[in-house]
């Protein structure tokens, strides 16, 4: 199960780094949401799939499962939530005010 | 006692928060954020002295012990970060009320600046590494805002970048904590040492910490600098102030403590890559501020040179170069926030950035010009001033760690900052005034306090280096032996 998700992981992290490298800004913001999905199934991951029960004393007597992943993942998916949020409303002002969606455009050489 | 560690984190936020809903009392906001940063400092100051004699005081989160729960300590080093930190953030406060204008008064900039320092107060603090990611995260969430605050053309196009530059560095963060946790199974940092130290630090933990320097180094604009120049000068100028004093100075922090604390024990490996990082940042921050024609070029490049010289002392790792370092980086945060500020006020008053365009700001401002003329010396490391002590450290140090490549880099670099620095005094300060009597523009008051506060602690530093030595000792004590840290959090019981 492990070797599979790595894998998937691996999938996940190559279509995103694909998406990232490309010139549109949305792709760019598309690439780096697949990227920390990524980055959250591989915490998942290395920490352990399941190996034991819930980790509630009354539920079970162990051995239990670590329940830390999941709460780093927590975290760490609300974080990218709100990245994202911002950097969409960030993408639509750019593109509004600079008239263009490209990052080739938006490299700010000719005028200054 | 040790409740108050958590007071520099939480009081901004709370502020910020209440200062969300005072949004038209511009006068309130500006009090109410002001006394705050006072507060911090002094409470900073005070947690300083505790420590002194104390040692580190830790406080565990709702009471679950190390290394299971997530916990704030406090020990010199971070304390005096975060009290200079708070300090410059103050005098960087006064700067704005005075230009920062309504518009952005009105668009919440003070609680985002509260914000900002919340997250760098926090990371100083934190002793558990997902914390510091999180902390890492408030602080830049609030730096994307700042940067982005006003909406012009540049500012939009140049924030862009920085977010998704910073974005990618998170995600690296995030995985290089997935392999970390896949292979020493805790989160807190002197569990980590300890675990490390236990197992020895095999290759597998090498390429982790590796991982980290790529981040922390793309943080702190070590080598990794590229984003550093655009994103840096487009901002207002007390937010460029705030970034350059602040930002890159986490991303050093954190390598500090990633180096000394957790993955001391390849140095072979490591910290001769940060030694050849430190390097080439140096050249190449050098050759950027030579090239730069127009006063921020020079001006964010300088922050380059900064960064590749405090990571010598890391590199080099001696006693001396570890206690410069952490003398250079306090003097730098307050140094780089004087350059910023000034070099603002400049491009205000003659509406040119490009400094040949400049010409006898001396004559309408004399107090202005000699102040620049003081920091310019400070950056260089002319003896009264605060970047002496630091640099003779680091300098002892690379020589008694035989890393005379490094040294001569690093004093190399000394006299490019001062020709850089020195071109913006002759042709922009001295020579024919273009401002004529008529249409001078007066400097604010708010503004020019906080050049003078900023020059008179730069020349306290640098006279009153006595005074802060028993603070540096302790802080570099503390680095040097990790195992003072270790045993403090995993076996201080409270």
């Amino acid at each position: 199960m492990e070797s599979l998700m790595i894998v998937l992981v691996g999938i996940l992290v190559s279509v995103g780094t694909y998406l990232v490298l490309s010139r549109n800004i949305i792709r760019v913001i598309v690439g780096t949401a697949i990227l920390s999905h990524a980055v959250h199934l591989l915490i998942l991951t290395v920490g352990g799939l399941k190996k034991g029960d819930v980790p509630l004393l009354s539920h079970s007597g162990g051995p239990f499962t670590d329940a830390l992943p999941q709460a780093l993942i927590l975290t760490a998916i609300v974080i990218s939530f709100a990245v994202t949020a911002f950097l969409l409303v960030l993408a639509y002002r750019t593109y509004v005010t600079n008239g263009s969606d490209d990052f080739q455009e938006l490299r700010g050489m000719s005028d200054e | 006692m040790s409740n108050i560690i958590v007071l520099p984190l939480i009081i901004p936020i709370i502020t910020a928060v209440i200062l969300v809903f005072l949004r038209e009392h511009i006068m309130l906001q500006r009090v109410i954020s002001f006394l705050t940063m006072v507060f911090i400092s002094i409470i900073s100051f005070v947690l300083l002295e505790v420590v002194q004699t104390e040692g580190i005081i830790k406080i565990d989160f709702s009471g679950w012990l190390p290394p299971f729960g997530i916990l704030f300590v406090a020990d010199s080093f971070s304390l005096l970060l975060v009290l200079t930190a708070s300090i410059v953030t103050a005098i960087c406060l006064l700067y704005a009320f005075s230009t920062i204008g309504e518009h952005h008064e009105k668009m919440f900039f003070y609680p985002f600046v509260l914000f900002l320092i919340a997250g760098v107060n926090g990371s100083f603090l934190t002793g558990d590494i997902f914390n510091l990611f999180v902390c890492f995260e408030v602080m830049l969430l609030a730096s994307y805002v700042l940067v982005a605050l006003g909406g012009e053309k540049v500012q939009l196009r140049e924030s862009l970048k920085y977010v998704v530059i910073n974005v990618v560095a998170s995600w690296m963060f995030l995985v290089a904590l997935a392999y970390l946790y896949g292979t020493v199974k805790t989160l807190n940092m002197a569990h980590i040492a300890e675990r490390v130290a236990e197992v020895g630090q095999d290759p597998m933990l090498t390429t982790v910490a590796i991982l980290f320097l790529v981040v922390f180094s793309l943080k702190a604009g070590l080598l990794l600098f590229f984003w550093l120049p655009g994103s840096y000068s487009v901002p207002p100028t007390a937010v460029q102030a705030l970034f350059a004093a602040l930002l890159t100075k986490v991303g050093i922090y954190a390598l500090f403590r990633t180096f000394t604390l957790m993955f001391p024990l390849n140095p072979e490996v490591t910290h001769t890559l940060i030694g050849i990082m430190a390097g080439v940042t140096l050249i190449a921050g050098c050759m950027g501020a030579l090239s730069g024609r127009d006063i921020y070029t020079i001006a964010t490049y300088n922050v380059i040179i900064g960064v590749g010289f405090i990571l010598i002392g890391l590199a080099v790792g001696t006693e001396e170069a570890i206690s410069g370092a952490i003398y250079y980086l306090i003097h730098d945060i307050i140094a780089k926030a004087l350059l910023f500020l000034i070099v603002g006020m400049m491009v205000y008053l003659t509406g040119e950035t490009v400094v040949k365009k400049m010409s006898g700001l001396i004559r309408n401002y004399p107090l202005f010009g000699w102040i620049y003329f003081l920091v310019m010396l400070a950056l260089t490391g002319i003896p009264p001033f605060s970047g002496f002590v630091g640099k003779v450290l680091i300098g002892i140090g690379a020589i008694e760690g035989e890393n005379f490549i490094l040294l001569g880099i690093g004093f190399a670099s000394s006299i490019i900052v001062l020709y850089s620095l020195l071109r913006i005094f002759l042709a922009s300060f001295f020579g024919e005034t273009i401002i004529s009597l008529e249409d001078e523009k007066k400097i604010p008051k708010g503004a020019l306090s906080s050049f003078v506060l900023l020059a008179i602690i730069i020349v306290f530093i640098g006279v009153g280096a006595e005074s802060m030595s028993g603070y540096i000792d302790n802080a570099t004590r503390t680095l040097m032996n990790p195992s003072i840290y270790i045993e403090a959090i995993l076996k201080g019981g409270q």
